[in-house]
C-alpha cells in the first residue's frame, strides 16, 4: 500500500502517535467517592476533596487501579507491580489542587501492542508505549455570563486512563482504525464506555512529516479530538500544512495545537518555549502503587474474550475473511449480534457470510437511516436469523428479504408473517418463469433483435422486464438461465 | 502560677471537687488576662460557654470530658473559623472536623480557642502569622520573647496556663522547639501515627499532628487520644496504639541511651553542652548505658529539610488560588492577574519565600540537583537512624540551640531563624517520634529543653524515657 501523499515537489510520509485519554469506567472517582455519572447538574458531584479544601487528602480507588490492569492486560501490555503518583502542577480555574495527579516515570502498564486490520487482508501491529492513570480536571464555562466564567467540578477527580502510543501511525485512516480498535477493546474489558460524543473516549494527536526514509521530523501535538472524523480531518490539515512549509524552505516549529471543529483547520495554542514546567514529583499524600502477582493474576482471569481472539474463532469456526471477521468483532454489540443470530438455526452455521452480510450492511444501514443502534434494533437476532434461513432455502429472494427487512423494521413482524400475508414466495417453478419470459420477449422484438445483434448487456432488461411481472419474486438464477436459454434460440 | 496537670484534674473532676464549668471558667479568666500575648487567632467565651452546657447535659462517661483544650490553627474545625494564621484563608469556615479534633471532641474536652502559629506552619518565632506576633508567657517586662514556632500559640497557651493541653503539629521541629522555648512538654509521634487529615498541609511528608501539655504523664494521655489509623489519610500507619499513660515506666534500668557526637556543635551557648551533660549523667545513674554513637549524614539534614519541605509547599499551597474559598484580591482584569495579586497579597513573606524556593527546587533542569538529590539524603539520614537504633534504645540531643530569644531579633534573617531547627529537623526527615522536655534554664533564667528520640512508633519508651528524667529532675 503507498501511504505516502504528494506535495509540490516530493512525497512526504506522515508519522503520527496517538495519547488518548479514556475515562474509568467506574462509579466513584479515583481518589474521592463522589459519582461520576455524566450529566449531572453542575458542581452537585463535588467532595471535599474535589474541590480540594484545606486538609484534603486523596485515596486512591482500588476499582480504577484493576481496571487500568485489565485494560493493559487486554493492550496485550506489561503490567508494573510498582508505580508512582505524581502531581503534575499548572495553575487553571478548574484545576482546584493546583496540580493533576497522575502517574510519570513509573506508569502502571508498560509496553504493549494492538493489531489493526486493513480490508485488503493485511494488518498492521501499533506499538503502546504505556498506559497510567490520571485524574480529570473540572470544566471551564465561558457561555454563561458575558463577562464571568463559571466552574463546574463533577468531572474534576474522574478517573482517566491516558494510553500512549508509539509513532507507528502513518495515514489518517490508520489513526481511525487504530483508536476504533482501542475503543473495541475498552469497551469489550468494560474498561471504559467508549462514548466519544460525552468526551469519555479522546486523543491528543502528535503528528510529523518526512521524506520516507529520513529521520523524524519535527512534530506538532494537536489536543483534545474528540471523534474519529475530526482526528483524520485535524491530521490531513495539519501534515499538509507542514508540507507546505516545508518545500517553501520553512522549518517546523513544535508547537501544541488546536483544532477548530468548524473551519477543518488547526491553529497554534503555545510554543515550546510557553510549554509548561509541570514540576512533577511524587505525590506525597499517596504511597507508591503494589500490585502483587497474585492479584494481576485473578485480574487476568476475570478478563472476557477479547476482539482478536474472537475474530480469530470466527475465522476458523465460520470460515469468515479477516476483514469480515474484523468488522464484525469491532464492537461487542456486533458480535454478540451475530453469535445470538448464528445460534438461532442450526442451519445458519453453513450461512455464515449471509449473515454477515445481512448484519454490517442491510441492518446497519437501516438502524443507520433510523438514527439507530444495535443494541436496541427492533429487529431481534432470532427474526433476522429466520429471514436469512428464508434467503437460504430458496424461499424468497435476496431482493425481496430486503423489503422484508424494512417491513420488519417497522412494523415488528417476523419474515414468516410478511411473505405470507404479502405472498412474497419466490416463484421456482420452471414453466411459471418461462411463461413469463416468453411474454417480455413477445413485447420486446426490437430489443430482441438488437441483443441478438450483439448487444448483451441487453440482457439485463429482459431480467428487469420478467421480474417486474413475477413482482421480483422469480428465481434470479433460474431467470437467468432459461431467459439466456431462449434467446439464443432465437438465434 | 500553680498549675494543676491533667491527670489531676480528671481525678478531682471524677471526685466531684470541681465542676466543668468552674473548671472551664477558671480558664476563661486567665485567657482574658492574657491577652497581650495574643495566644488565640480565634477565641469565644461564648463557644466555650455553650460546649459547657453540652457537656452538662450530657450523661456519658467520656475520658477527657470537660477538660480544655486549644487548637492549634492550622486543624480544620466545624466550630471556629480556620485560617493558618493568613491572610488567604482570613475568613475560612470549614464545612467539616479534622480526624484529631475530632477525636478529642469525642472524648468530651472543650476547645478553648484556635491558637497563633507562623503562616501555614512556616517559621520558628510564631512571627509570620498574618494575625501578628505570640509572645512567650516567659518573657520579662520590656523584653518580650519570642515562644518559638510554628506551633507557638499552642506552647504560650500551655505555658501561661490557659488550656491543661493544646495540639500541635510538626514538620521540622513545630512541637518541640516552642515547648522547648516556653518550659512545656511537646511530643512529635511517628510520621503516620496520627492522621493528617483536615490539617491544611505544609509538607505532606513531614506534618505530624502532636501533643503540648503540662508534663510528660498528661501528654501519653493526651497522644493517646489523637493517635490511630485513618483510612482517609493514605499515610495513616495501621497499628495497634498502646495505652502510653497506663504503661507508663520510669525504671530504665538496662536500658541504652544513644548520644549521637554529630549534635555537638560550634557556636552552640555552653548552657545547653551542660544540660545535655547533666541529662546523660541523670540517665547513667538510673543504671541506663550510655553509647556513644555516629548519625553521620546529620549535617546535611537541614539543606535537605529546606528543599524538600518548601517543595511540597510549594504545590501544596497552589490550591490558595483566589478561584473557590478564601481570599480573593479585587483587583482582577484576567485570570493570570487574578492569580497573582491574590497570592501575592495573601501570602506573607516567608510563606512566598518558601513558595519561591520548592518551585525552583522542582523546575526542569533543577529537579535532579536539588528535589531528586534531598530525597537520597533523606534515606541517607534514615538509614543512619536505622543503624543507631541497632544499638540503643532511644536517643537523647538538646531540643533548639538556645533559649526563647527575643521576639525580633532573628526576624530578618531567615538562614538564622532556619538554624533552629538543626536538632530537630533529622528525626522529622526520618519520621521517628520526639519528645522535648523541659530540663534546666539558661543563665537568665529561662528554660531549655532536651529532645528524645525513639524507634517508629516507639513512643513508650520515648515516654518512659521523659517521664523518667522529669521525676529526677523536679
Amino acid at each position: 500500500m503507498n501511504n505516502l501523499i504528494k506535495g509540490e515537489k516530493h512525497d512526504w510520509e506522515m508519522v503520527i502517535g496517538l495519547e488518548i485519554h479514556a475515562q474509568v469506567k467506574s462509579n466513584s472517582k479515583l481518589f474521592s467517592s463522589s459519582s461520576t455519572k455524566f450529566g449531572s447538574s453542575p458542581n452537585s458531584q463535588v467532595s471535599l476533596v474535589d474541590a480540594a479544601m484545606p486538609g484534603m487528602l486523596p485515596v486512591i480507588n482500588k476499582y480504577c487501579v484493576e481496571q487500568a490492569v485489565k485494560t493493559g492486560v487486554g493492550l496485550n501490555a506489561k503490567i508494573n507491580n510498582y508505580s508512582v503518583f505524581d502531581r503534575k502542577n499548572y495553575f487553571y480555574a478548574d484545576l482546584p489542587q493546583g496540580y493533576q495527579i497522575s502517574q510519570y516515570k513509573y506508569p502502571i502498564v508498560g509496553e504493549g501492542k494492538v493489531t489493526i486490520d486493513f480490508k485488503d487482508g493485511t494488518s498492521k501491529d501499533i506499538r503502546i508505549v504505556r498506559l497510567h492513570l490520571e485524574q480529570d480536571a473540572g470544566k471551564s464555562l465561558h457561555d454563561q455570563n458575558p463577562s464571568k466564567t463559571y466552574v463546574d467540578l463533577n468531572r474534576s477527580g474522574v478517573a482517566l486512563m491516558e494510553i500512549v502510543s508509539e509513532p507507528d501511525i502513518r495515514t489518517p485512516d490508520e489513526a481511525g482504525m487504530y483508536i476504533s480498535k482501542i475503543r473495541s477493546i475498552l469497551m469489550y474489558l468494560d474498561t471504559c464506555d467508549g462514548n466519544m460524543q460525552e468526551g469519555s473516549l479522546r486523543a491528543d494527536v502528535n503528528i510529523s512529516v518526512r521524506k520516507p526514509g529520513d529521520e523524524y521530523g519535527t512534530r506538532c501535538e494537536i489536543k483534545n479530538l474528540n471523534s474519529i472524523k475530526f482526528i483524520k480531518q485535524a491530521i490531513n490539515y495539519e501534515a499538509k500544512r507542514q508540507i507546505e512549509i516545508l518545500e517553501s524552505g520553512g522549518s517546523i516549529e513544535q508547537n501544541t495545537m488546536l483544532f477548530n471543529t468548524s473551519t477543518g483547520k488547526t491553529r497554534p495554542m503555545r510554543n515550546k518555549e510557553e510549554a509548561h514546567d509541570y514540576r512533577y514529583f511524587p505525590d506525597p499524600d499517596l504511597l507508591p502503587l503494589e500490585i502483587s502477582k497474585e492479584e494481576i493474576g485473578k485480574i487476568k482471569s476475570s478478563i472476557p474474550e477479547l476482539p482478536d481472539e474472537l475474530k480469530n474463532k470466527f475465522i476458523e469456526t465460520f470460515k469468515l475473511s479477516n476483514y469480515d471477521a474484523s468488522v464484525l468483532t469491532a464492537e461487542k454489540q456486533t458480535s454478540d449480534y451475530f453469535n445470538e443470530t448464528i445460534n438461532s438455526d442450526p442451519e445458519l452455521k453453513n450461512h455464515a457470510k449471509i449473515v454477515v452480510n445481512w448484519i454490517t450492511s442491510e441492518l446497519f444501514s437501516l438502524l443507520n437511516k433510523n438514527n439507530q443502534d444495535l443494541n436496541n434494533s427492533p429487529v431481534s437476532p432470532e427474526k433476522l436469523g429466520q429471514l436469512i434461513k428464508l434467503i437460504s432455502t430458496n424461499e424468497i429472494s435476496g431482493k425481496i428479504a430486503k423489503d422484508v427487512l424494512e417491513d420488519m423494521f417497522s412494523s415488528g413482524k417476523t419474515a414468516r408473517q410478511i411473505v405470507d400475508e404479502k405472498g412474497l414466495q419466490q416463484v421456482t417453478d420452471q414453466d411459471e418463469i418461462a411463461k413469463v419470459i416468453d411474454e417480455v420477449i413477445a413485447e420486446n422484438p426490437k430489443m430482441v433483435e438488437q441483443y441478438l445483434a450483439g448487444k448483451d448487456k441487453l440482457l439485463g432488461f429482459f431480467v428487469g422486464q420478467a421480474m417486474k411481472l413475477t413482482k421480483g419474486k422469480a428465481n434470479p438464477k433460474m431467470l437467468n438461465d432459461i431467459l439466456k436459454q431462449k434467446l439464443n434460440k432465437k438465434n | 502560677m500553680s498549675k494543676s496537670s491533667l491527670k489531676q484534674t480528671l481525678k478531682d473532676l471524677e471526685a466531684k471537687k470541681i465542676s466543668i464549668r468552674e473548671l472551664n471558667q477558671d480558664y476563661l479568666k486567665r485567657i482574658k488576662e492574657n491577652e497581650n500575648l495574643n495566644v488565640f487567632i480565634h477565641f469565644s467565651e461564648d463557644n466555650v460557654l455553650k460546649q459547657i452546657e453540652n457537656l452538662e447535659n450530657d450523661n456519658s462517661a467520656k475520658k477527657l470530658k470537660g477538660i480544655p483544650i486549644a487548637i492549634k490553627d492550622l486543624f480544620c474545625t466545624k466550630s471556629m473559623p480556620t485560617t493558618a494564621a493568613s491572610k488567604i484563608l482570613e475568613n475560612f469556615n470549614p464545612t467539616y472536623e479534622s480526624f484529631v479534633t475530632q477525636k478529642l471532641l469525642d472524648e468530651g474536652s472543650i476547645f478553648v480557642g484556635k491558637t497563633n502559629l507562623d503562616e501555614f506552619a512556616m517559621g520558628s518565632a510564631t512571627n509570620t502569622s498574618f494575625f501578628g506576633n505570640t509572645i512567650n508567657p516567659l518573657s520579662k517586662e520590656n523584653e518580650p520573647l519570642a515562644p518559638g514556632g510554628s506551633s507557638g500559640g499552642s506552647a504560650a497557651a500551655v505555658a501561661a496556663d490557659l488550656c491543661l493541653g493544646a495540639t500541635g503539629t510538626d514538620t521540622g521541629g513545630s512541637i518541640r522547639q516552642p515547648a522547648s522555648f516556653c518550659g512545656v512538654v511537646g511530643i512529635k509521634p511517628t510520621y503516620g501515627l496520627c492522621s493528617r487529615w483536615g490539617i491544611a498541609a505544609f509538607a505532606s511528608s513531614l506534618d505530624q499532628a502532636g501533643i503540648f501539655s503540662h508534663n510528660v504523664e498528661d501528654a501519653s494521655i493526651l497522644l493517646q487520644s489523637i493517635a490511630g489509623f485513618d483510612q482517609r489519610d493514605s499515610t495513616s500507619a495501621k497499628v495497634d496504639i498502646p495505652n502510653y499513660f497506663e504503661n507508663l515506666d520510669d525504671d530504665l534500668n538496662g536500658k541504652t541511651v544513644g548520644i549521637p557526637k554529630e549534635y555537638s556543635i560550634d557556636g552552640t551557648p555552653m548552657e545547653i553542652s551542660q544540660i545535655w551533660e547533666e541529662a546523660i549523667k541523670v540517665l547513667e545513674k538510673k543504671g541506663v548505658k550510655i553509647k556513644n554513637i555516629s548519625l553521620p549524614h546529620t549535617k546535611y539534614a537541614l539543606p535537605t529539610y529546606y528543599i524538600i519541605a518548601p517543595a511540597e509547599a510549594s504545590s501544596n499551597l497552589a490550591r490558595y488560588d483566589g478561584v473557590k474559598y478564601g481570599f480573593r484580591s479585587d483587583e482582577i482584569n484576567s485570570l493570570d492577574e487574578m492569580y497573582e495579586n491574590t497570592r501575592a497579597q495573601g501570602f506573607g513573606r516567608e510563606v512566598k519565600r518558601r513558595i519561591l524556593i520548592g518551585t525552583y527546587v522542582l523546575s526542569a533542569g533543577y529537579y535532579d540537583a536539588y528535589y531528586l538529590k534531598a530525597q537520597k539524603v533523606r534515606k541517607l539520614i534514615a538509614d543512619d537512624f536505622n543503624r543507631a537504633f541497632k544499638e540503643c534504645d532511644f536517643i537523647v540531643t538538646p531540643t533548639a540551640p538556645s533559649a526563647a530569644f527575643p521576639l525580633n531579633e532573628k526576624q530578618n534573617d531567615p538562614i538564622k531563624m532556619y538554624l533552629n531547627d538543626v536538632f530537630t529537623v533529622p528525626a522529622s526527615l526520618a519520621g521517628l517520634p520526639g519528645i522535648s522536655i523541659p530540663f534546666g534554664k539558661d543563665k537568665n533564667n529561662l528554660p531549655l529543653g532536651i529532645q528524645i528520640l525513639g524507634k517508629h512508633f516507639d513512643e513508650q519508651q520515648v515516654f518512659n524515657a521523659a517521664v523518667s528524667l522529669e521525676r529526677s529532675y523536679e
